[in-house]
């Protein structure tokens, strides 16, 4: 799999996950979000911004619990929930997130 | 190819034979693995130019090692007894998803190159000759069985069908094709530790994380500690109990259980996965490889005792194959059970009386118990025949008010699979999976007539993910599935804990001048 932005291709794998994680960019993750039928908007944004600083820091995705832990802070309580967190990402904070986010998918039993 | 049905099959009970729907799932192929992947894990990268005698010569020899699988590809008379006990058969209809039938896609090339008949009459044996179309069908139906050994239990014969599911795997291995999602986790687990791949730091903050909420909720300083040479015991879990719902709050009910009978314990970064994928493809080598990393974290912090979290196919290879794998464990205390369940462990504490409990903060479950297969079909837990199936439910009665169980066949030794064992819990086999689950689904819509039941507990990390994935296809909420140690969560009242009662008193004693 590959996307297209400004004319540039960046490769994915087969489930769209892009391979070189230096390939990122805003412009991506919008071109990635659409493949996704999700329309980036600020919130969804937040917790892409949170994924990669996480990512940055610990070179994994954070635990779901943890995600929302902290966009309990900055969202508050009526969005910062598992259930909200799956209206902006129906198949999942997690995996669909990361792929928009750029980084590995999460592997395992989750 | 297959046919593209997505819909969810209809839910009657008793469960009935499907209509055959022949080809229904032929073609259908989770990803293969990259060259990196398979080579990872001793295999070829890529399908080597001599596939076809490379791959009848490992047949013979996995036949010639491994006395009971020749037994296996023998002496089944097709009787027919596994037919409709397979919960893929019953949710696709496709017929080559009849236990018999699968296996006999593998049978009948070894007829063919080892049997007397199959070598001078294949026509008349029903032998066929090992071609490429043979290794994709192959790689295809055995990626729809889950080794949950469902069908084994009613085999005349005792035959353990899964063990030529995995043969099948295993020689798909040594000829180069491998299995994306199984084979990468491996890697993964070899390189780092576990399947999620979560590195020592980031483990570490997520343990940190979860003391400050159990502090939060509880009042209570509750520790998961890391790494911490000298402890009593080591907990080996897996590592989505680390990062997925709801598997984390088991974890947190681990510490709680551990925190509460004052246990000095530990989890290791070295060893920070249960899980063991090796059995899953047939690869006795990358099962010992993942063992040992568990015998190595026990050496190194010096625990004296081993106990695993809630984890199905981790508890049938610690159980049943880790001493082979990795001992003799003669350095750990010999009068503990090596290794031990969580469940056993908490059961024991209950049964002591040392934990206390508000079954009421679970009043808002009507429960019931799914059944791992590979806890329920290849293990046992506790000294008494069934405590397998008894200790969990037991746990379960202690802390919650409102306890059924889903229909006599299809739970306890006959339990119905998740529909996402055995390596198949990955998005590209998601059609397969939901299939997969309407048995229980099925069962489950029983008890939810019959008593209201809103959620079901189970201990193994792939049935938690499997079922938060597809219940919401049958109607439930995602969080209708719980960790048993997250009902034990719930309920336990810890030591010095903040209850509603002392917060309420708390208020009246501020009013008062």
């Amino acid at each position: 799999m590959e996307y297209t932005v400004d004319g540039k291709t960046v490769p994915a794998d087969e489930e769209g996950y892009i391979i070189n994680l230096s390939d990122w960019s805003p412009e991506l993750a919008e071109v990635i979000a659409k493949s996704e039928d999700i329309e980036m908007d600020e919130e969804r944004w937040e917790v892409v911004n949170f994924l990669r600083d996480y990512y940055d820091e610990y070179q994994i995705a954070p635990a779901v619990r943890v995600l929302i832990k902290a966009l309990k802070k900055s969202m508050g309580p009526e969005k910062g929930n598992n259930k909200y967190m799956y209206e902006l990402f129906p198949y999942g904070p997690a995996k669909q997130a990361c792929k928009i986010a750029g980084l590995p998918k999460p592997t395992g039993c989750v | 190819m297959a046919d593209g049905d997505k819909a969810v099959p209809e839910r009657e009970f008793p469960l009935k034979l499907p209509e055959f729907k022949c080809g229904a799932m032929e073609g259908l192929e989770p990803f293969r693995a990259a060259p990196e992947h398979n080579e990872a894990l001793g295999f070829p990268g890529e399908l080597v130019p001599d596939w076809k005698e490379k791959a009848i010569a490992y047949m013979g020899e996995l036949a010639r090692k491994n006395r009971a699988f020749q037994v296996y590809l023998d002496m089944c008379v097709k009787c027919g007894a596994c037919t409709d006990k397979c919960h893929y058969y019953l949710g696709t209809g496709d017929p080559n998803n009849m236990p018999v039938a699968r296996q006999d896609l593998l049978r009948s090339v070894y007829r063919r190159y080892y049997t007397f008949a199959g070598k001078y009459f294949p026509w008349l044996v029903g032998a066929r000759d090992l071609t490429e179309d043979v290794l994709k069908e192959w790689y295809s139906y055995y990626h729809q069985c889950s080794e949950c050994r469902r069908c084994s239990v009613f085999c005349p014969y005792g035959i353990d069908t899964a063990e030529i599911t995995m043969a099948a795997r295993d020689i798909l291995d040594h000829v180069g094709i491998g299995m994306k999602y199984s084979n990468e986790i491996i890697g993964k687990v070899h390189k780092v530790g576990n399947n999620l791949g979560l590195p020592g730091k980031a483990l570490k903050a997520t343990l940190e994380d979860l003391e400050e909420d159990i502090e939060d909720d509880t009042g209570v300083s509750v520790r998961l500690p890391l790494d911490e040479k000298g402890a009593d015991i080591l907990l080996v879990t897996p590592s989505a109990d680390f990062f997925a719902e709801p598997h984390i709050d088991g974890l947190i009910g681990y510490a709680k259980v551990f925190h509460e009978t004052g246990a000095s314990w530990t989890l290791s970064s070295y060893a920070s996965e249960a899980a063991n994928f090796g059995l899953f493809i047939g690869s006795y080598e990358n099962m010992r490889e993942v063992a040992l990393r568990i015998r190595k974290a026990a050496e190194d912090l010096g625990v004296k005792r081993i106990v695993f979290g809630e984890c199905g196919h981790a508890w049938r290879v610690a159980y049943s194959f880790l001493n082979t794998l990795a001992g003799p464990f003669d350095f750990l205390d010999q009068n503990y059970p090596i290794p031990q369940h969580i469940l056993e462990y908490t059961w024991d504490a209950i049964q002591k009386g040392k934990l206390k409990f508000d079954k009421s903060k679970n009043d808002h479950y009507r429960l019931t118990y799914h059944d791992s297969c590979n806890v329920a079909r290849a293990s046992r837990m506790g000294d008494e025949p069934g405590g397998q199936f008894e200790i969990p439910r037991n746990v379960i009665k202690a802390v919650c008010n409102h306890f059924y169980d889903m229909p006599e066949e299809t739970i306890r030794e006959a339990t119905l699979c998740c529909g996402g064992g055995g390596g198949l819990l990955t998005d590209d086999l998601m059609d397969l999976r939901i299939k997969g689950a309407s048995p229980r689904m099925t069962a489950l819509q029983q008890v939810t007539e019959d008593h209201g039941v809103t959620h079901m507990a189970a201990i193994c990390a792939i049935c938690k993910t499997q079922f938060s994935k597809v219940m919401p296809k049958y109607g439930y909420e995602m969080d209708s599935i719980v960790s048993v140690h997250q009902l034990v969560s719930n309920a336990i009242i810890l030591t010095g804990q903040e209850t509603e009662e002392d917060d309420a008193d708390g208020a009246k004693a501020e009013e008062q001048p």
